[in-house]
This record gives C-alpha cells, sequence and structure tokens, in this order.
C-alpha cells in the first residue's frame, strides 16, 4: 500500500519538507506522518497543517496538489519512488542517491542538485540550475538521471561530473558551464556560452548554437556510442527521430582554457 | 538403437567444463559485421592448439543490437576466466577494432566480468574518454574512421565444450553431406557454436602419443585407413569416411539440444553408424549419451 499525501493548505511562504521522502517514510503510520515537523518560513509546523496523509508508505509516495511553494521533495532520497502530480518547488531531489521520482507538472530552480544516482523525470519545465552544484561547491550531479520533457533555464548541470541529463525542449545559457564529465543532451535549442570552462564531458543539442570562441571545430561524424544514448532516452519518452539516431554531429572541442577534453556535438544532418 | 537405417552408438560424446562469452559485434552494414566476426573468429578451432574456440553464433538484426546497426553474435570459449580475459582483450583489439565502423559490445550478462574495453582504452593514448549509461561504462578510442566503442567489461560464464557427434558413413560424399545438414540444423540452436572449419572436423583426436612433445594425436579408432592396422579400430566394415561436428556452449543443456538435432539431420541413406567421442569418461565433466538425449526428446 502506497502512501498519499494530498495539499490541501497552500503554503504562503515556501515550505521546506525533505521529510518527505521515502526513505523516511516507509512503514510510519498516518498519525505519526501527520506529526512529522516540517518548516513553514522560519516556523515549525507538523506536516499535517498542510496535507492530508492517507495510507501507510511501502517505497511508494504520491503527491498531489500545486506544490510549486514546496522545497526539498525527496532530499537524500536512497530508494523508493515518489509521484507528484502538479507543480513542485525547488531543490527536488537534492543529493539523491538512488529511487525516482516522477513530476507530472512543472518543476523550480535547482532540480536534483549534486545528485548521485536514480532518476528524476519532469515532465513539464524546470527552472535554473539542474544537476548543478551548489554555490561554493565544485562538484554538482555525480551520476543518476534527469529527465526534463520541458524547457529548463540556465546553468544546467553546472559542474556536473557524471550521470545523464535530457532536455526535451530548450535551455537557457551556459549549459555545461565548469562541467567535468557526463552527458547533457538538449533536443531543442541552447542559449549562449554552452559549456563555458568545462574540462571533460558531452553537450549534445540537435541545432546550432554560437560557440565561444575557445572551442575548435574537429570534425563531422557519426558518434555510434550516441546511439545508445538516443536509444535510450527515446525510451523514456522524449522526442528523437531516426534521421537524429543515424545522422551526422559537428564535433567542437574545448573548453581550451581549460583541459580541452570536452565536447560540443550539434546535429548536422 | 536404430533411427531408419543408421545405427545410433550406445555411447557418451564427452564434455569439458570451460569459460564461455558472448561478443555483439556491430557495424554500419552486416558485410563489415560478419568481416570482423571471421576475423574475431579465425584460428579459434581448439583449446589445443589456439587457446581457445570461438564461432558465429547468429546474425542480429538492428532490433537486437544495442546501437541499433547490424551485428553478429560471436561465442569464445577458453580453459578458465583469466584465458578468456586475455583472448578477448588480444581478439577484439587486433580483430574489431581494426575493422571499419564496427564496435563492440557484452552479450552476456553475468556477475563475473572481464575487463576488456578497459585495457583496449590504452591504444588511445590519452585521447580516450569513458561514457557511463546506467550500469553500463564504454570506452571511445580515437580511430582513424571516427571512434571504436567497446564496452568496458564482458560477462562470463562456466561452459560446456567439446560435445560431439562421429558420423560414420560409406564414402566422403555421403558423409559430407549428412555433416552439412547436421551442421545446418545444430546452427538453429542458440548458445552453441561449431568451432570447426564450417562446423565439420576430420582430424579427431585422441589423448597423447607415441611421441612425448605432444599432447593430442590422431584418433586412429576412427581412421578407414587404419581399420586393417589397428587392433582397435571403431570401423565398421563398408564404412570408408568419418568426420566429427564439436559443439562448444553456455550450458549443457544447449550443447544436448544440438547434438539431439543433429543426429536427427545426420540420418541418411549410407550412414552406417552415428556416434560420439570419448575419453573413457575419466577426463570430462560431462557425458552426453546419444541414447538418453534422443530417448529425452521423444518424451518431451
Amino acid at each position: 500500500m502506497s502512501l498519499k499525501l494530498s495539499l490541501h493548505t497552500k503554503p504562503e511562504v515556501p515550505l521546506e519538507a525533505d521529510v518527505i521522502c521515502p526513505d523516511k517514510l516507509i512503514g510510519v503510520d498516518e498519525a505519526a506522518v501527520a506529526a512529522l515537523t516540517v518548516f513553514h518560513g522560519n516556523d515549525q509546523v507538523a506536516l499535517g497543517d498542510f496535507f492530508t496523509v492517507k495510507g501507510q508508505c511501502d517505497g511508494e509516495v504520491h503527491i498531489e496538489g500545486d506544490l510549486a511553494n514546496v522545497k526539498h521533495l525527496g532530499s537524500e532520497m536512497t530508494t523508493g519512488k515518489m509521484t507528484i502530480d502538479g507543480n513542485v518547488g525547488q531543490h527536488l531531489g537534492a543529493c539523491m542517491s538512488g529511487g525516482e521520482i516522477v513530476v507530472e507538472g512543472n518543476a523550480h530552480d535547482w532540480v536534483a542538485p549534486e545528485m548521485i544516482g536514480g532518476r528524476v523525470t519532469i515532465k513539464g519545465s524546470a527552472g535554473h540550475l539542474i544537476g548543478s552544484a551548489y554555490r561554493g561547491s565544485p562538484i554538482g550531479m555525480q551520476g543518476g538521471e534527469i529527465i526534463i520533457h520541458g524547457d529548463v533555464k540556465n546553468e544546467t548541470g553546472n559542474a556536473m561530473r557524471g550521470g545523464l541529463i535530457a532536455i526535451g525542449g530548450n535551455t537557457g545559457d551556459f549549459t555545461g558551464v565548469n562541467m567535468l564529465a557526463g552527458t547533457i543532451i538538449v533536443l531543442g535549442e541552447m542559449g549562449i556560452r554552452n559549456g563555458a570552462s568545462m574540462k571533460r564531458g558531452t553537450i549534445l543539442s540537435m541545432h546550432d548554437t554560437p560557440m565561444i570562441p575557445t572551442f575548435s571545430y574537429a570534425c563531422t561524424y557519426n558518434p555510434t556510442y550516441l546511439r545508445l544514448y538516443l536509444s535510450y532516452i527515446r525510451n523514456l519518452g522524449l522526442e528523437v527521430s531516426d534521421a537524429q539516431l543515424n545522422g551526422n554531429y559537428k564535433r567542437w572541442v574545448g573548453d581550451a582554457i581549460e583541459l580541452n577534453k570536452g565536447e560540443i556535438l550539434l546535429y548536422a544532418s | 538403437m536404430k533411427i531408419k537405417s543408421t545405427e545410433i552408438v550406445d555411447t557418451f560424446a564427452e564434455a569439458f567444463k570451460m569459460c564461455g562469452g558472448r561478443v555483439i559485434i556491430t557495424a554500419e552494414s552486416k558485410q563489415w559485421a560478419l568481416a570482423a566476426a571471421q576475423s574475431i573468429t579465425g584460428f579459434a578451432t581448439s583449446v589445443i592448439g589456439c587457446q581457445c574456440e570461438a564461432g558465429i553464433e547468429k546474425e542480429l538484426s538492428t532490433d537486437e543490437t544495442p546501437d541499433n546497426r547490424p551485428g553478429i553474435s560471436v561465442l569464445m570459449f577458453a580453459m578458465d576466466a583469466d584465458g578468456l580475459g586475455k583472448r578477448l582483450m588480444e581478439r577484439v583489439g587486433q580483430c574489431v577494432m581494426t575493422c571499419p565502423t564496427t564496435a563492440c559490445f557484452n552479450g552476456l550478462e553475468s556477475d563475473t566480468t572481464v575487463n576488456v574495453g578497459g585495457q583496449l582504452r590504452y591504444f588511445g593514448d590519452g585521447h580516450q574518454s569513458s561514457k557511463v549509461l546506467g550500469a553500463q561504462r564504454l570506452w571511445r578510442i580515437p580511430v582513424m574512421d571516427g571512434e571504436f566503442v567497446v564496452d568496458e567489461r564482458f560477462g562470463i560464464q562456466d561452459a560446456v565444450g567439446g560435445g560431439n557427434i562421429l558420423i560414420l558413413g560409406k564414402d566422403q560424399k555421403t558423409t559430407l553431406r549428412a555433416a552439412i545438414a547436421a551442421t545446418k540444423a545444430m546452427r538453429e540452436i542458440g548458445g552453441i557454436i561449431l568451432p570447426f572449419p564450417n562446423g565439420v572436423v576430420r582430424s579427431g583426436s585422441k589423448v597423447g602419443s607415441k611421441y612425448k612433445a605432444l599432447i593430442a594425436s590422431s584418433n586412429d579408432a576412427y581412421c578407414p585407413t587404419l581399420r586393417a592396422v589397428t587392433s582397435e579400430s571403431l570401423v565398421p566394415e563398408g564404412v570408408n569416411c568419418v568426420l566429427e561436428i564439436v559443439i562448444d556452449g553456455l550450458n549443457e543443456e544447449a550443447v544436448a539440444d544440438a547434438m539431439r538435432v543433429g543426429l536427427h539431420a545426420a540420418v541418411k541413406p549410407g550412414i552406417k553408424q552415428l556416434s560420439a567421442g570419448n575419453y573413457g569418461g575419466d577426463l570430462g565433466q560431462y557425458h552426453l549419451h546419444l541414447h538418453k538425449i534422443l530417448e529425452a526428446s521423444q518424451s518431451s
């Protein structure tokens, strides 16, 4: 039997609800879940003040309502599945290392910062700094997968060191900034200054983009490994055409002010 | 036991515990994948002289391969995990990486793995890079037509080598025809290969030799030319040609299945006996009795 949380009172200021995580809810009864402490602004309140609790968590948590002002859902999650039927606030799945989060609506900034494993799927769009490092931290996402069907804003994958970020729509500026390794696939268009200061890793876009001057064009070719990635995200529900799967890609190498071992691949034909 | 006019000798094939792995080779076209597969399975008929046994298992459609390109599935066997790891590394490096457009993937899920791509990556001279997708780590090695992509680790498992049938016919032409029919039927079975040329071997061997340096020598008991000079000849009167089909498989069941369909297919006019090679039962871990294999098929 899964646990169902329904938002009955919309928070006026951000509600910090890192207790909403399968790890912390498995086997806990309804009353105890409703009594868990959350922060409404700087006030300590009970989870039940905002959510109706029904059922018991057997590894799955289903949440419904407009959670755009509810932060830190699934923080440090290691197992289980969380489904959110609505929008969700900042820091979803922060530092998570396992399990799966599915958001049927949109997500705010900081989706899965410093993620280690597991998968986050956003059916709508999301904000800035997806899978990124926290400010002052040298390493962002290290593993796992973030799949976003819509658009995202700036600094996607900032300081990313592993894993996969796939964006079905467009990204803002500085996609893959400070990237250390890993893979970012953008099926739409990217903003400007992508890959700035990247050391290694792959940024792929299906559209041309202005390149910063510290990237150099290498060749146009059909990267075999890309077929595995594109097939994989297609199976996850993103739209990848056969032409893209079999096509050629322009390979740009950079950033020359760093190791010059990163790559930006742009679909050619 | 007889099937039509062919006697099925009451004996068994003595097979050995080996270590097996599956390699998936893909390429821009079936022709290039096949070229690499033929190369990697070359000089791999018997562990006696080749250090491994290998063969093409089957062709793969674009739906069946990791990168959605045409592919070939190859099985490779050695006497132990260490040996198989070395052979895989050598052969993938020399026969697949060298072949235009190819990529090479692990085709066997197993808890036991050997490092292949993780060693070949050094050919990239520092320009290699890896990609991790789920639990799979791939290596990208820059080559002159783009990149060679290879799985870091390949699964291996206990396997069975040396399953066999012997076809004893009235002449070479008749026996060849029966052998071809048998190999065609056997290749429909998954998880097995027939490592000898076109699946057939004429130089069956026995253990040891009068020459101390040799560990194996001609199986004189089945050489028709020696029927009058060896006291232990197993060549019946009227038989003038004997051919053997050796089967290696990922498990005993697959080898037995291949032997069963092969025995049925080899029954032809002019085939006097179908038998199997063994060493008295003391060497091999698996004894595949012909009658039991055929009786099992009748009851199932």
